[in-house]
């Protein structure tokens, strides 16, 4: 048995439902399938806190956000991408707006701005501290309007199917009922997010994996500049529950075991009692990890019971403040870590928080397999290069996302129906996957086991600071555990609502990730934004001022090239910070 | 030697000959910042991997794991263990919700009655975008804010009696997203929806117990929100009698 | 897709005495009673109208049949729900009604005393109709 539509999006979250309403706007007589593990109000987008970029104020241009990006971005941004989507951004933030969502306003009834970490203008909009719930709330509920969406809830997709050469549908496991079906579909859009949870401390929830990632990898498109992960300087210890950067938007300071303001320190500006523009604590992320690290090594972070931890000061800012510009963070310390940050300092630590890397696609979201696209975090035009902006997530989810969807429409219109020769790779997968649950071989593994060692290989080799040894361990233990997994025990070989199959699956896709990680770091012989190599300790425009892409040899195992940056109006120069 | 706490899961298992429900009981750590989740985590990490539930975000703000924790509805990643020692502590699927497996609920009810009350921006004229925003004093914004932060975890279904014995109830976290929509300063809607919060399962059936409010870990305050809705459905009948050319 | 398998679904079944297991729910359905005695109070005014119209040896026995020991205790139990229903019913009205005087939201406190004292207000006069 199998469903036929015309646009098959996988995903349901920001850059998912954008695409899906783009693609039914372009063309309403297009039927779009979404298709999505879990419901759509569930996808991470709903935990965005900070708030979402785009340049509106008279005193703020393009060109201003354009540079924030690619300097935050330490030049390995794809420029006209970037110039592309800071034209966009605010249109697409008003677009959601006219679609019902609560921006948070002056008093003269205009959405309110405000500061965010590496931009030198207030442009982020925000809607109090939960940016992200309300935008993937919105878009849901408008969502429901369009009769030519058919949603595909709790449906995990497996393969993508290919035709051809084409891409043209996936294999999906409806999680209700165990049943395998194909969900066939002209054209393609992956928007499954990023993987963060290959790593053991991550702001991200559950179903961060990867899949999509994995997904387009197996089917012959590469994934771009994977070895670039960004650690958000605040999160809680134990949870990895994050901590907006609007908390030191709105004043916030990270304080050491002194009660020292140590940025100050690394090149980063001189410590002024209000929040200042690209300084201090209004640093970009990467810098403000790296700096952690530092002041743990020289002993100076207070000792927790989950490791090393700096506090973030909020006293200052006063209950009125904290109460209607950060609600949530105080919510979130209260509730997990039974501390009220209008009175106490809060421990915070890096965090694994996004990935600047995914699949490759160039700005309308084509990657180089036709009739594929893809958006949002599992994409990787390149707008972020090195290090993303915080806010410029939530606007490149909308952006590309609508991009995609427009693309992928156009291209639907046009292509002829897969082939019935489809179905047999349905058949194909279906075989697979029941032979995967039911004749696993015996290992002597867990699932969990594997999952926990991999998360310690990635924790230990690609953390905030890098090196070629560790890296060249780490991708001998990785083909282990990719052995190990294909082996390892399930003890729920049932149909229905199955979630230990799924996470065997998914621990399949993210062993892969993890290889492509690892690999990329090791190619990349440089310091550039989150990649920082002690070996390496320079950044190298000669040889790396280009993406490294990752393809899948028939062994599995990734194959590293390098992709020239595009570089249009803004030659390479230095990032400076405070100053 | 770490002390341990008895988490009483319930399982049900439609895979089998005769599916039957019943509770069972597994030990996992008293860890004193572990949520009730962890509990649950431990157990299909460490004993018993078929056991299925649902989970994301573990900060509240998903909706995904509300269930009845001893017979309360509750996210079990907002809920501690050492708030509920020396146990054992009871985990069985949100009430009201016919069970599809162990902790999983079937929602596809909630779904639809989400989408029936028309959830969304309604405008007799779009305004082009290039035209900027439509104006909203942060007033105004507070007028529906509260209603909006409804994450549609459905704590307030398995809390609400009358959801219990009558499953055609639209329910309070729909009615309570209708009403913040008709809050909403940009929205033209109101008419429409009121329209179907009057029908039979709408805001009427509701007889104000006030348990989902109780329930909602988000202070949307659902009942509220049904209560001034069925003000607003009853003005709305009145004025579109006596001045029928007002209706849209 | 759905229907073979809605066949194995477990619906658990309301019990006949759902309403024991929480207070919350007990304080309910005693709230939903009072409004049998409140029906009570307004069928014994009915009588009493009744017996008014027919002339004093009516109205004298309406008196006695009130003044019978066992309806005197229906009547103290009828009060109690009936002000129950009345405390509980003024206390839902600020969540009810949300009032704005000039932009501001008025306090849920504001409006719960404006009802209690309009309340009192329409008791003293009746007691002075009565009484006075």
């Amino acid at each position: 048995m199998s469903a036929s539509h015309d646009v098959v999006i996988v995903g349901a979250g920001g850059a998912g439902l954008r695409a899906a309403i783009a693609v039914t706007e372009t063309d309403p007589h297009l039927s779009v399938a979404v298709v999505s593990k879990v419901y759509p109000m569930r996808s991470h987008t709903v935990s965005a806190e900070g708030g979402a970029a785009g340049a509106i104020r008279a005193d703020d241009s393009l060109d201003e956000h354009a540079y924030d990006t690619i300097s935050g971005g330490d030049w390995l941004c794809d420029q006209d991408a970037v110039e592309a989507f800071v034209a966009e951004a605010p249109r697409e933030l008003l677009r959601l707006e006219h679609w019902g969502c609560p921006w948070s306003r002056e008093p003269d009834g205009h959405v309110a701005v405000r500061a965010f970490g590496g931009m030198q203008k207030k442009r982020t909009w925000f809607a109090a501290d939960k940016t992200g719930f309300h935008l993937l709330h919105t878009l849901f509920q408008t969502s429901l309007k369009y009769p030519n969406i058919t949603r595909y809830d709790e449906w995990y997709a497996t393969r993508l199917l290919v035709d051809d050469g084409r891409v043209c549908g996936v294999v999906a496991i409806e999680l209700m009922s165990g049943m395998i079906e194909t969900i066939t579909g002209r054209s393609v859009v992956i928007a499954t997010g990023g993987g963060g949870r290959v790593f053991p401390f991550t702001t991200n929830a559950a179903i961060k994996t990867g899949d999509g990632m994995a997904l387009a990898y197996r089917a012959g498109a590469p994934l771009k500049d994977m070895e670039f992960v960004q650690y958000h300087p605040t999160g809680l210890p134990f949870t990895g529950i994050l901590i907006t950067e609007a908390a030191r938007s709105e004043g916030g300071w990270l304080l050491n075991k002194d009660g020292y303001r140590y940025l100050q320190d690394y090149d980063l500006g001189k410590p002024e009692p209000g929040p200042v523009l690209r300084s201090m604590e209004l640093g970009p992320r990467d810098r403000l990890s790296q700096a952690f690290v530092h002041e743990a090594e020289k002993r100076r972070t207070i000792d927790s019971p989950y490791g090393p931890v700096v506090h973030l000061d909020l006293r200052h800012l006063g209950e009125k403040i904290i109460d209607a510009k950060l609600p949530m963070v105080r919510e979130l310390c209260r509730e997990y870590e039974r501390i009220d940050p209008v009175h106490e300092l809060v421990p915070v630590r890096p965090v694994v928080h996004y990935m600047m890397g995914g699949i490759h696609t160039d700005v309308d979201g084509a990657t180089g397999l036709p009739g594929l696209y893809a958006a949002g975090e599992t994409a990787c035009v390149s707008i972020n290069g090195a290090n993303r902006l915080g806010s410029n997530s939530l606007p490149e989810c909308l952006v590309f996302g609508a991009r995609a969807g427009r693309a992928a429409a156009r291209y639907a219109a046009d292509a002829a129906p897969p082939s019935p020769a489809v179905e047999a790779q349905g058949d194909d997968e279906r075989r697979r996957l029941d032979d995967d649950l039911l004749h696993r071989g015996g290992g002597s593994d867990r699932i969990s086991t594997i999952r926990r060692q991999m998360q310690a290989v990635l924790e230990d080799a690609a953390g905030i600071y890098r090196d070629g040894d560790s890296l060249t361990k780490a991708t001998d233990k990785l083909r282990e555990l990719k052995e190990r997994a294909a082996t390892a025990t399930i003890d729920d070989t049932s149909h229905r609502f199955n979630t230990e199959r799924v996470a065997g699956l998914e621990l399949t896709g993210m062993l892969e990730l993890a290889e492509c990680i690892v690999h990329s770091a090791l190619r990349r012989e440089e310091s550039r934004g989150a990649h920082q190599r002690t070996d390496f300790v320079e950044r190298d425009d000669k040889r790396f001022l280009a993406h490294s892409l990752a393809h899948r040899e028939n062994d599995g195992s990734p194959r590293i090239s390098h992709l020239p940056v595009t570089i249009t109006r803004w030659p390479p120069g230095k990032r400076v910070y405070g100053r | 030697m770490s002390e341990l706490i008895t988490l009483r899961v319930a399982r049900y298992r439609p895979d089998e000959q005769d599916p039957e429900y019943a509770l069972a009981d597994y030990d996992v750590p008293l860890r004193s910042d572990w949520a009730v989740l962890d509990g649950l985590n431990y157990i299909k990490d460490e004993l018993d991997g078929s056991l299925s539930y649902r989970w994301s975000c573990r900060m509240g703000i998903c909706g995904s794991c509300g269930m009845m924790i001893n017979g309360d509805p509750k996210l079990t990643c907002a809920t501690f263990l050492t708030d509920l020692a020396p146990g054992p502590v009871r985990i069985e699927p949100l009430a009201n919700f016919p069970v599809i497996r162990d902790l999983v609920v079937d929602l596809t009810d909630f779904m639809h009655k989400l989408g029936r009350v028309k959830p969304w921006l309604i405008r007799d004229e779009e305004k082009p975008v290039d035209d900027g925003e439509y104006l909203q004093t942060p007033a105004q914004l507070g007028d529906f804010k509260q209603f909006s932060m409804c994450i549609n975890c459905m704590l307030c279904y398995a809390a609400c009696p009358v959801y219990g014995l009558d499953g055609s109830f639209v329910g309070p976290a729909a009615i309570a997203l209708a009403h913040r929509y008709n809050l909403d300063s940009r929205d033209e809607g109101d008419h429409e929806r009121l329209t179907i919060l009057a029908q039979p399962d709408g805001v009427w059936d509701c007889t104000f117990v006030g348990e989902c409010s109780a329930a909602c870990p988000k202070g949307v305050d659902p009942a509220g929100a049904i209560q001034q809705a069925k003000l607003a459905a009853a003005q709305d009948v009145v004025t579109s009698l006596l001045l029928p050319w007002r209706s849209r | 897709m759905i229907s073979p398998l809605e066949a194995r679904y477990y619906r658990q079944r309301m019990p006949l005495l759902w309403w024991t297991r929480r207070r919350s729910y007990a304080t309910f359905m005693l709230r939903e009673l009072s409004s049998v005695f409140v029906a009570l109070f307004v069928v014994e005014l009915l009588l009493l109208v009744r017996a008014v119209a027919d002339g004093p040896a009516a109205y004298e026995g309406f008196l006695d049949a009130m003044a019978n020991p066992a309806v005197i205790v229906v009547n103290v139990v009828a009060l109690a729900f009936v002000l129950l229903h009345a405390v509980t019913f003024a206390n839902l009205t600020p969540r009810a009604m949300v009032v704005r005087i000039r932009g501001r939201r008025v306090p849920p406190r504001a409006i719960l005393a404006g009802v209690y004292l309009g309340w009192l207000v329409v008791t003293a006069f009746l007691a002075w109709l009565v009484v006075g």
